[in-house]
């Protein structure tokens, strides 16, 4: 429990040390790392290696953006709309990728992904097309102008906070231990009579939910969306995170969302091929390091501590 | 009329490639259960490698041969040196194949620049063919042709020849075929390469109805897996029927619904899915 609380703590203080640019940087990470952890639901608890997640994200920042835009609604009134939508479409969409699990589940909730993404290209009386959308504003909540960075974060930290705890609560119930049943022994799990697609999908729409929350935040984030939101490599990058953090465990993500955006970041000082690099690094990390940066590191220290001890 | 009856060829030229496409995406998925990412990108880098040819020997069919030989061999490589090393890890290989469908993407981009290159159709298949009342493009014609005679190749040689029917025990049963003395390793290789080969071929081939663009792997990449869920991993038949299924609904899409040729992909899947998730003809749940 201290760990946690610490690193909130720590992120709460962030703005008295840094700098715009990073405060920035440090809400673009929290905004993932909810989009992680949404992802490492699904692959680290359920056993269900996503390809499409950014569809979620992608669904409500369209939404989000078409309503406020198109029907000019209010922000309090988006948010609830853009969250129902997408979540009933994640509702939709595992009636369908549930159909298989496996590689077959990765291939439909990419093909899935993917004709989304080809439709935002070129449904453009609706997305605009390759332009995006733009003109967003990002809301006020209690009339607080969230225009400058430390405001944006801290709106962005309490959320995702708040998320991440709501997912811990999820794998650490009794529900979270039958949805890991399912990924250990999912035969066993429905001898002794639980419902393993009923469980799968549970999560799968829960994933959905918490994934559009981060494309709220997301589009509040760049007050635009492009299709590129919804492609094959954000889901990748999502999925990246997880794995590179360490799948299955709570801290993974968020790790693995700071590794990710913190490359890319530098990376794009430096050099242009961030898809390159990314290619690279997905190589890499599966070859080398496929438990992934937090196990991994954990694994070093308690060897360490038993040296000593 | 003819207007109809130009996009039922469209249809039949975009299922024939899908075909070339899908029909190595499922054949190195029965065998050996790796959903190979990299296709779309392989199709793209043989649409490319195609460019350079031309540029040098202006052939179609010789820039075909030359990127499918080339391609093959970068498959060859990716699996002898990368999948091979994580065998067993099979989310761990789909990663690995997306992460070089990005590289390879990029490194296309880098070498060929952003805009569209297009691909010229041979002379000989420039002039239109009249059917009846009906007036065709050649070429479409030409690469339906092309789709049939690589179908009945790759049939005869899965059905007739003895390479074809090790594959088809490695498909069946890959622990049982490799205990009777199957060298199902060097298989694995084989089938990769050779459906890298169709993947790098059927770029050159598409060539001169879709030309070479950076982003054409993420185009085609949906389009092949949605062939291969729906007519069943593993099984040529399947890829046959899936493919030119999907090359009619996508190009009737496109003619009557242009902003929503996407999502009417979604209803044949779905169907198929909903009612026999192996697919088509497939032979295990994927």
């Amino acid at each position: 429990m201290k760990t946690p609380l610490a690193v909130i703590v720590l992120a709460a203080l962030l703005p008295l040390l840094a700098g715009e640019y990073y405060i920035n940087l440090a809400s673009q990470i929290v905004i993932f790392a909810v989009f992680a952890a949404s992802i490492n639901l699904l692959l680290g608890y359920g056993g269900l290696a996503t390809l499409g997640h950014a569809a979620y994200l992608g669904v409500a920042a369209y939404l989000s953006a078409f309503l406020y835009l198109k029907l000019q609604l209010a922000h309090w009134a988006i948010a609830p709309l853009a969250l129902i939508g997408t979540t009933l479409m994640a509702g939709v969409f595992g009636l369908v990728a549930l159909r298989a699990t496996g590689l077959g589940f990765l291939m439909l909730t990419l093909a899935l992904s993917q004709v989304l993404w080809g439709t935002a290209y070129r449904w453009v009386s609706v997305t605009d097309g390759d332009n995006g959308l733009r003109g967003l504003a990002r809301p006020m909540p209690f009339g607080i102008n969230m225009n400058e960075a430390m405001p944006f974060y801290y709106f962005v930290l309490v959320i995702g906070v708040f998320a991440i705890w709501m997912m811990a609560r999820f794998v650490s119930s009794p529900f979270g231990a039958t949805l890991r049943g399912t990924r250990d022994q999912p035969r066993r799990m429905s001898a002794l009579g639980y419902d393993v697609w009923l469980i799968r999908w549970i999560t799968f729409i829960y994933a959905g939910f918490w994934g559009a929350v981060s494309g709220l935040l997301f589009v509040y984030y760049h007050k635009y969306i492009h299709p590129v939101s919804l492609s094959l490599a954000n889901s990748a990058e999502g999925l990246l995170a997880v794995i590179a953090g360490g799948s299955g465990t709570l801290a993974g993500p968020i790790v693995g969302a700071a590794i990710v955006l913190l490359l890319k970041n530098w990376a794009s000082a430096y050099i242009e091929r961030w898809n390159m690099l990314l290619g690279f690094v997905f190589v890499f990390i599966v070859v080398l390091m496929p438990e992934g940066v937090v196990p991994g590191v954990k694994r070093l220290w308690q060897r360490r501590s038993a040296s000593r001890g | 009329m003819q207007y109809w009856a130009i996009q039922t060829l469209n249809s039949l030229a975009l299922g024939g490639l899908l075909f070339l496409l899908a029909a190595g995406f499922s054949l190195i998925f029965g065998l050996m259960r790796i959903a190979n990412l990299t296709h779309g990108a392989l199709f793209m880098l043989g649409a490319y490698i195609g460019v350079s040819v031309m540029r040098q020997w202006p052939n179609l069919w010789f820039a075909a041969l030359a990127a499918g030989a080339a391609v093959a061999i970068f498959g060859g490589l990716l699996e002898r040196f990368i999948l091979r090393q994580i065998g067993g890890n099979v989310l761990g290989q789909v990663l690995v194949t997306l992460g070089v469908s990005f590289i390879i993407a990029d490194a296309c981009l880098l070498t060929w620049g952003g805009d569209p290159i297009p691909i010229p159709t041979p002379p000989l298949l420039q002039m239109p063919v009249r059917i009846g009342s009906f007036i065709f493009p050649a070429y479409r014609l030409a690469v339906v042709g092309i789709a049939v005679v690589v179908a009945i190749a790759l049939y005869l040689l899965m059905e007739r020849t003895r390479l074809g029917a090790m594959i088809r025990a490695g498909v069946d049963d890959p622990q049982m075929a490799s205990a009777v003395g199957i060298p199902v390793s060097r298989l694995f290789s084989t089938v990769f390469c050779l459906g890298a080969a169709l993947a790098g071929a059927g770029g050159v081939i598409g060539g001169p109805i879709l030309s070479a663009y950076p982003g054409l792997d993420a185009d085609m990449l949906p389009l092949a897996l949605i062939v291969v869920i729906l007519g069943g991993a593993g099984s040529l038949l399947g890829a046959f029927v899936g493919a030119f299924i999907t090359g009619f609904v996508y190009t009737f899409g496109v003619a009557l619904l242009p902003d929503l040729a996407y999502v009417i992909l979604f209803l044949p899947m779905i169907l198929v899915i909903a009612f026999r998730p192996r697919g088509l003809f497939g032979k295990f749940a994927a």
